[in-house]
């Protein structure tokens, strides 16, 4: 009846996993109480949950993404403490349990904090660039979005029901086959990132369509802000790459679940086959999360320095070139398999080359910032702090990239390094500058400054004091994944980057401070202009929040920087242009689709896993059934009146009013 | 130093001490290093003025500094671009040819050259041990390995369950030992010394134990040792290959005074089975029996 699920299931005899699910499940049982005794479950329901606005599901991506980076956060603490602590010692984390915690981290972290992250900011911030009202299909990108969560949320119950993987977070065979793996960890991985996946694949395919297809009037492809780009490329390797992780990760499933032999030790299997597979994706996949942190920073270094982009068709040019070279270099995570000199020679030279485009990115936004003027604001000092750690990240990359160098440090701390070095330098200040910049113009009021800013001091030096003695340690042979460590001279260096977890917690603390902060201060932090950063791009045309419709009339776009030149022509002649004739404005319908396809992907995803194959099926039916009636619905929009809209526009009008009085004042001043 | 050695060593109960890969021992970890460190150094080369011409930048164009000129339309400068162009394009043609040449030269399945001809040693990794096979001495050892320092060794690696990496890390170049298939490796100690190998790859449970001392000797005091080892203590007979296969953690080394010389073929052919992985029953397998999935 219930499969291979039992009452074992449940860690009743462990301590760690027991304790973190009690407080979890009356964590989440608490919010759930709470929003029901306040009545708040039609207004969620209404506003989010059925939600199909690009800014709404965004802003959803990035809570997902952050309390997902928060508990990927607590793995990373448990694994730097264990080491430092297991130095001829056993340490508080056993093998079975140390396995199952980094390979929830980096799983958790690359499937369900970057990429929710990432394309939360995708979401939010593309339609607005582009001048446009939604994606191209926004009930689509809903149910992307929960199946996003469906599969974050699978990989949690295996902290309270089963396991999870012990396989490290590309579950290579013959380990993560049924004999070496026989438990269900592997099979939660293989579920939960399928069905997130799908979920990607449909974002790619939704914002390739959306940036090729519906952009305003005027907005030609050069005329797109440096982000859109990104996103465009970031998606088009989506959708090229998706498909293969699915592939694969279905091969392996065959294996596992109907003994097929792919990947298997016996029978003509072949496990190197799955890492070149995988490894096809993996290597774009890292490119899809830090193409749109490239896009961040660029709109970032612009607007800071008062100037538009330097270079910016060369900067389109590097971007597409780092998009296509991306899916040729994947064999450079496996030199040491022992392909020939010439194979290897072909690979570490592609990969090298990449840096190339990244280099150029690097010189354009430095010289961004030649002859402007510099505001050292939060998204300012994450860009800074980025350029910094990157470089560095991408010149360790460049020497894993040369074979004989490889050969000594693959695998390493040196490795962990690298990646972290890149992912953390690159990604993540990428994200917290974005969230940080795009904030006002999601809520209406700024991120508390001094709280970003201690903040970010925090971040850049615990990821130093983190990681620095890594690159030493994997120098000095020490290798990734140890559960305990056999040499005492690798003592101190893993004691410092305990410290720097440390410093890192204090600067985790310091974002949550200044959230809280933010929120309480709201109104000192309020944004009446819709433009808190003298921005260039059309988001900041809007009203801050943005009105769910997000521009009255659609704008038409005469210039590079299409709201710099709307603004300049404001200022220049001391008034707005004349007000527009206001029409009623066609938006799509709430749909429920989205989040009755997840919760019944969820049921059959948890079903796959302790194989209860009646669940399954009555899932994928259900999901089915979903998809039929939402295909035969008759009302798809509806219409926002012409007064309503004319209402929001005006009140838009007046601040900008208001502001280009101020603007003209300050004109005057200088 | 060699005190450092003996205190590391007892400390690690496994022998060798943690000096790493930048103190190499052996010619192809010395190339190997020498090449790590001449594209650190281009790199720096590069990146280092780089990171100074941002800071400055950012600093000289702050707002607040009323003496930096403003050019609020500046975007492009077509010299500019060609510079930001040539500077990685330069840089990478140097690594590229790092790359290039090294490639070939440190092919870990290229042989060495060498006077004496190269020992021979067969490896099998297991879970979670590494089994060492002399085909030439007849001998075999676990978890320790013996090397006549002056001398390649050529190393010829599989798996018998899943994937480990080989690697002495004072040694040079690490490969993939995989089921089924059989890696090369030349190596070389120049001088007597006492290393630590280890596995570089994830393998499971046991994994942070499947480490090994590697003692490089002078080579008659190798021969003395085969010579003593040969016909002495266990026989690595199809039983104790059996038992060797299942699981088990921190195994001392051991050494067998015979061994099947056609082991490592069937091994490698998979004539003889992989490894059974987790057993219930196996008094070493630790975790929850959810690990099984509910399967008894
Ligand atoms: C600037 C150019 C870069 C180069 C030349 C480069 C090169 C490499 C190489 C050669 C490896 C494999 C090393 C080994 O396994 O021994 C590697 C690993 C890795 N890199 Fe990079 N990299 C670069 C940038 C990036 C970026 C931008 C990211 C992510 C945003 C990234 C993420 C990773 C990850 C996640 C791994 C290892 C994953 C694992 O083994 O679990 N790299 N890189
Ligand atoms: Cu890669």
């Amino acid at each position: 009846m219930f499969g291979k699920l039992s009452w074992s299931a449940i860690p009743l005899d462990q301590p760690i996993p027991l304790i973190t699910s009690v407080v979890l499940i009356l964590t989440i049982l608490g919010v759930l109480g709470l929003v029901t005794a306040k009545g708040w479950w039609p207004y969620l329901w209404r506003e989010w949950i059925t939600s199909v606005d690009h800014k709404r599901i965004g802003i959803m991506y990035c809570l997902l993404g952050s309390v997902m980076l928060i508990r990927g956060f607590a793995d990373a603490i448990m694994m730097r403490s264990q080491q430092a602590l297991a130095i001829n010692a056993p340490g508080y984390l056993p093998p079975e349990h140390y396995n199952q915690i980094f390979s929830a981290h980096g799983t958790i972290m690359i499937f369900f904090a970057a990429m929710p992250l990432v394309i939360g900011l995708m979401n939010f911030v593309t339609p607005l660039q582009l001048g446009v009202r939604d994606v191209a299909f926004p009930t689509l990108n809903s149910v992307s979005f929960w199946l996003t969560a469906s599969g974050a949320l699978l990989v949690n119950v295996s902290l309270f029901i089963g396991e999870f993987a012990r396989t490290g977070w590309l579950p290579y065979p013959p380990l993560s086959e049924a004999t070496y793996s026989p438990g269900v960890g592997v099979d939660y991985y293989l579920w939960a990132v399928q069905i997130s996946g799908v979920g990607t694949l449909m974002t790619g395919i939704n914002f390739v369509t959306t940036v090729l297809k519906m952009r305003c009037p005027g907005m030609t492809y050069l005329r797109m802000p440096m982000f859109c780009w990104t996103v465009l490329a970031a998606s088009l390797l989506i959708v090229a790459v998706f498909p293969i992780l699915t592939a694969t990760l279905a091969m392996l499933s065959l294996d596992r679940y109907f003994g097929f032999h792919y990947f298997t030790n016996t029978a003509g299997g072949n496990p190197m086959m799955f890492v070149n597979l995988i490894w096809a994706w993996g290597h774009p996949e890292v490119y899809i999360l830090v193409l749109p942190a490239f896009g961040i920073f660029s709109e970032i270094f612009s607007t800071f320095s008062g100037k538009p982009l330097f270079g910016y068709r060369s900067m389109v040019a590097a971007t597409l070139f780092i998009c296509i070279v991306a899916m040729m270099v994947w064999l450079h995570h496996f030199f040491t398999m022992g392909a020939g000199a010439a194979v290897n020679t072909a690979f570490g030279i592609s990969t090298s080359i990449i840096a190339v485009g990244t280099g150029v990115k690097i010189y354009n936004w430095i010289f961004t910032m030649y002859g402007g003027r510099v505001r050292f604001s939060v998204p300012m000092l994450w860009s800074l702090g980025f350029i910094f750690t990157f470089v560095i990240g991408g010149m360790t990359g460049v020497l894993l990239a040369v074979p004989p160098a490889d050969f000594l440090v693959h695998n390493s701390m040196f490795l962990v390094a690298h990646f972290h070095n890149v992912i953390v330098g690159g990604v993540v200040f990428g994200l917290f500058a974005g969230i940080d910049y795009w904030f006002p113009k999601a809520f209406g009021f700024r991120l508390h400054e001094g709280w970003g800013k201690a903040a970010f001091w925090f971040a850049l030096v615990g990821f130093w004091v983190t990681f620095a003695p890594l690159y030493i340690l994997g120098l000095q042979g020490m290798t990734r994944r140890l559960q305990h460590v056999n040499i005492e001279e690798w003592r101190p260096l893993l004691d410092l980057s305990l410290v720097g977890v440390g410093i890192l917690i204090v600067g985790a603390v310091c974002q949550v401070v200044m959230l809280v902060v933010s929120i309480l201060r709201r109104d000192e932090l309020r944004d009446v202009t819709g433009d808190p950063w003298d921005g260039r791009s059309l988001e900041w045309a809007t009203p801050s929040p943005a009105p769910f419709f997000n521009f009255a009339v659609m704008p038409n776009v005469q210039g590079e920087e299409a709201y710099w030149d709307i603004k300049l022509r404001a200022v220049e002649s001391q008034q707005l242009s004349p007000e527009p004739r206001y029409e009623p404005i066609e938006m799509p319908v709430n749909s429920p689709v989205g989040f009755y396809t997840a919760f019944f992907a969820t049921v059959t995803g948890f079903a796959l896993i302790w194989q209860i194959w009646w669940l399954a099926g009555l899932g994928l039916a259900a999901a089915f059934a979903g998809f039929v009636v939402f295909a035969w619905r008759d009302v798809h929009e509806f219409h926002v009146p012409a007064e309503e809209v004319a209402r929001v526009d005006r009140a838009r009008r007046s601040a900008r009013e208001a502001l280009l009085e101020r603007l003209g004042q300050q004109g005057a001043a200088t | 130093m060699a005190r450092r050695a003996a205190v590391g060593l007892a400390a690690a109960g496994l022998g060798g001490c943690a000096r790493g890969v930048l103190d190499p021992v052996g010619p192809v970890g010395a190339d190997d290093s020498a090449i790590f460190f001449d594209a650190l150094m281009v790199m720096l080369v590069i990146v280092i003025p780089t990171i100074l011409l941002a800071f400055w930048m950012a600093w000289r164009y702050r707002a607040s500094n009323p003496k930096a000129e403003y050019l609020p339309n500046w975007s492009y400068s077509g010299r500019i671009e060609a510079v930001v162009w040539s500077i990685p394009i330069l840089t990478i043609m140097f690594i590229g040819g790092i790359i290039w040449i090294g490639s070939y030269r440190l092919d870990p399945f290229k042989p060495l050259p060498s006077k004496s001809p190269p020992l021979e040693v067969q490896v099998v990794a297991l879970d979670w041990k590494w089994l060492f096979i002399y085909p030439q001495q007849g001998i075999a050892t676990v978890n320790q390995l013996v090397v006549p320092a002056g001398t390649p060794v050529h190393f010829s690696i599989t798996s018998a369950s899943v994937f480990n990496v080989f690697f002495v890390p004072r040694l040079g170049s690490m490969i993939y030992a995989m089921p089924g298939m059989v890696s090369q490796l030349n190596l070389q100690a120049d001088r007597p010394a006492l290393l630590f190998g280890q596995s570089a790859q994830f393998s499971g449970d046991g994994f942070s134990d499947m480490q090994f001392q590697v003692r490089s000797v002078a080579p008659a005091e190798f021969q003395a040792w085969a010579q003593a080892a040969r016909g002495a203590g266990p026989m690595l007979d199809p039983a104790a290959y059996a038992q060797l296969m299942r699981q088990s953690q921190r195994v001392s080394p051991v050494t067998y005074g015979g061994v099947d010389p056609q082991l490592f073929q069937a091994v490698a052919t998979q004539a003889i089975g992989p490894g059974p992985g987790p057993q219930p029953e196996n008094p070493s397998h630790s975790g929850r029996e959810v690990s099984t999935g509910g399967r008894r």
